[in-house]
C-alpha cells in the first residue's frame, strides 16, 4: 500500500531497465559481464550485463532476431563456431567466456536443450547414459540410478519404466523433448539452459515440460529461451525482454507482466507489434 | 488479433463512460429533485434503477470475457481491472441516488427544516461534483487530480457530520421534526457514502496510470 503522499506521477519512462541482483541477500549462479556477440562484422548482440540468480527460472523473452537465443548459446559457448563472444562470463568465479576453458567439461555444468527434441537413435537408457559413459562412469548400477533419477527428475520415468530398451525414437515429440531433459541432467549440471524447449510441443506436453521446470528448479538454476508469453509468465521467476539485439529490461516476472519499466516492453507483453 | 483487442477495449471503455455519465447526471437529479421537493422526479429516479443495475452486468461480463480470451497483462489489464472495479462501485452509487429519492418521497408532507436542507444541497452538490469530477479523471487518465478527492472527501465527511448534528438538535427542539430529520440523517449518510465510493474510484484511476494501489480515504468507514 502506498500513501497518496509518496506517488509520483511522471510521463517519463526509462529507456532501459537491468534489475540488479543483490548478492549479499542472494547467490547468484552466473553472471554476463559486458557480453557482446558479433556475427562477422555484424554485431547480433549489444554490451549485455545480466546476473542469474540461483535455483531460480529466467525467461529470455522477445522477437525474432532480437538476440535472446545468440546470447542464451554464449552461455554455454555454442557461439565459437559462428561468431565472435566478447566479456566475460562467471561461473564460479571462473570467466567461462575465456580461451583456456575446457569447453567439453564447462557443458557437464551447464548444459542445454534445444527447440526440436534430439534423442540419439539409440534406445531411451542408451540416450542418458552415452554422455555419462564418455565422461568415464562404467559402474552398471550407478548408470541404472543415474537413468531412474534423472528420468524422475524429468517426470518420464512412469511412462518410461517399463520400455528403457525400446527406441527413444518411439517417444511422443513431448516425451522425447522430456528425455532430452533428462539426458541433460543426467551430467548433474549446475545450470540449464533451455531454447524454446516446448514450442513444438501440443499444450499438454507443454504443460508437462512447465511442470519438470518446476520441479527442476529446486536443483537446477534455468535460464530459458521462450517465445510463448504466458509460458514466461508461469514458470520464470526473472525474465529479461530483449529488443534488437539488446536488454531493454530485466526484473521480477511478476513486474514485467503488470507495470513493467520501458515503453517497449509494455508494447510487447501486450502484444502490440504494430 | 491485437486491432480486434483494441477495438472491444474502447467498447468497454465507452459503456463505461456512458453508464458514469448516467450515474452522474442521475445522482445530480436526486439532490435537486430533494431540494425541489419533486416527488415525480424521485419516483422516475426509482424506476431507472434496474437499468443502471443491467448495465454493470453487461460491463462485468464483456470484462470476464475479454480477460479469458484475450489474457491481457499490464496497461491493458489494469485499463480491465479498473473498470471491473469501478463498475461495482459506480452502480452502488447508483443506488445512493435511487435511496435519496426514496427519502425524497418520505419527507413530501412533513413538516421540514429549510436550514438543514440547505446544508444538504450544499453538500449534494458538491457530491455530485465529485462524480463527475472523478469520471472526468478517470477519462483523461488525471491520477494527481484523482489524489486530490481525498481532501474533497474529508470536506464532505466535515459538512455530513454537520447535517447529522443538525438533525439531531432539530428532533431534541421539536418532536414534529423527528420524521423529516430521520430522512435527512440517512440523506446525509448517502452523501457521505458516495463520497467515500468516489474516493474508491479515484484510487482505480491512480492504479490503472501508475500501478500502484493506494488508500485515499482512510478511517472513514462509518455511515454518518
Amino acid at each position: 500500500m502506498v500513501e497518496p503522499n509518496q506517488l509520483v506521477f511522471t510521463d517519463e519512462m526509462p529507456d532501459h531497465y537491468i534489475m540488479d541482483i543483490n548478492e549479499d541477500k542472494h547467490e547468484v549462479a552466473l553472471s554476463a559481464q559486458d557480453v557482446e556477440v558479433y556475427y562477422g562484422a555484424k554485431q547480433a548482440l549489444q554490451k549485455t550485463n545480466l546476473k542469474f540468480e540461483r535455483y531460480k527460472i529466467t525467461s529470455l523473452i522477445g522477437a525474432s532476431g532480437s538476440g535472446k537465443s545468440t546470447f542464451l548459446r554464449s552461455l554455454n559457448r555454442m557461439n565459437d563456431d559462428v561468431g565472435t563472444v566478447k566479456g566475460k562470463i562467471m561461473y564460479r568465479n571462473l570467466d567461462i567466456n575465456s580461451s583456456d576453458i575446457d569447453v567439453y567439461e564447462m557443458r557437464r555444468h551447464i548444459g542445454m536443450v534445444f527447440q526440436r527434441p534430439n534423442p540419439f537413435a539409440k534406445s531411451i537408457e542408451d540416450n542418458i547414459t552415452f554422455a555419462l559413459k564418455q565422461h568415464g562412469i562404467r559402474d552398471k548400477d550407478e548408470l541404472a540410478k543415474r537413468v531412474e533419477t534423472s528420468l524422475k527428475q524429468a517426470a518420464l520415468w512412469d511412462e518410461v519404466k517399463d520400455t528403457l530398451h525400446k527406441s527413444a525414437l518411439s517417444l511422443s515429440g513431448g516425451q522425447q523433448q522430456r528425455l532430452v531433459i533428462a539426458r541433460a541432467i543426467a551430467l548433474h549440471p549446475d545450470i540449464l539452459l533451455l531454447d524454446e524447449p516446448a514450442s513444438a510441443l501440443d499444450p499438454i506436453s507443454s504443460a508437462k515440460i512447465e511442470d519438470t521446470l518446476l520441479e527442476l528448479k529446486e536443483k537446477y538454476t534455468i535460464i530459458i529461451v521462450t517465445h510463448n508469453m504466458q509460458q514466461a509468465a508461469r514458470v520464470s521467476d526473472y525474465t529479461a525482454f530483449f529488443h534488437m539485439g539488446e536488454v531493454l529490461e530485466y526484473d521480477l516476472t511478476r513486474k514485467i507482466f503488470t507495470r513493467p519499466k520501458v515503453q517497449r516492453t509494455i508494447d510487447y507483453v501486450n502484444g502490440n507489434f504494430g | 488479433m491485437r486491432r480486434l483487442f483494441d477495438e472491444e477495449l474502447a467498447d468497454l471503455d465507452t459503456s463505461f463512460k456512458e453508464m458514469g455519465l448516467l450515474v452522474s447526471e442521475t445522482i445530480q437529479r436526486s439532490v435537486q429533485a430533494f431540494l425541489d421537493h419533486d416527488r415525480a422526479t424521485a419516483q422516475e429516479i426509482i424506476d431507472s434503477d434496474q437499468a443502471i443495475n443491467q448495465r454493470e452486468i453487461a460491463l462485468e461480463k464483456k470484462s470476464f470475457e475479454m480477460i479469458a480470451l484475450y489474457q491481457p497483462v499490464t496497461t491493458d489489464l489494469r485499463e480491465i481491472v479498473t473498470i471491473l472495479k469501478a463498475v461495482s462501485v459506480i452502480e452502488r452509487i447508483g443506488d445512493n441516488a435511487r435511496n435519496i429519492a426514496i427519502s425524497t418521497i418520505h419527507v413530501k408532507g412533513n413538516r421540514r427544516v429549510a436550514d438543514i436542507e440547505e446544508k444538504i444541497g450544499n453538500t449534494g452538490q458538491i457530491v455530485s461534483k465529485m462524480v463527475a469530477d472523478v469520471l472526468t479523471y478517470y477519462i483523461s487518465d488525471d491520477a494527481q487530480g484523482a489524489a486530490s478527492m481525498s481532501e474533497t472527501a474529508h470536506q464532505v465527511a466535515l459538512a455530513t457530520q454537520n447535517i447529522r448534528d443538525a438533525s439531531i438538535e432539530a428532533m431534541k427542539a421539536d418532536a414534529e421534526n423527528v420524521e423529516a430529520a430521520t430522512d435527512y440523517l440517512v440523506i446525509g449518510g448517502y452523501l457521505k457514502r458516495t463520497s467515500d465510493y468516489v474516493t474508491d474510484i479515484a484510487e482505480w484511476v491512480i492504479y490503472k496510470r501508475t500501478g500502484k494501489i493506494v488508500e485515499l480515504n482512510p478511517g472513514t468507514s462509518s455511515f454518518i
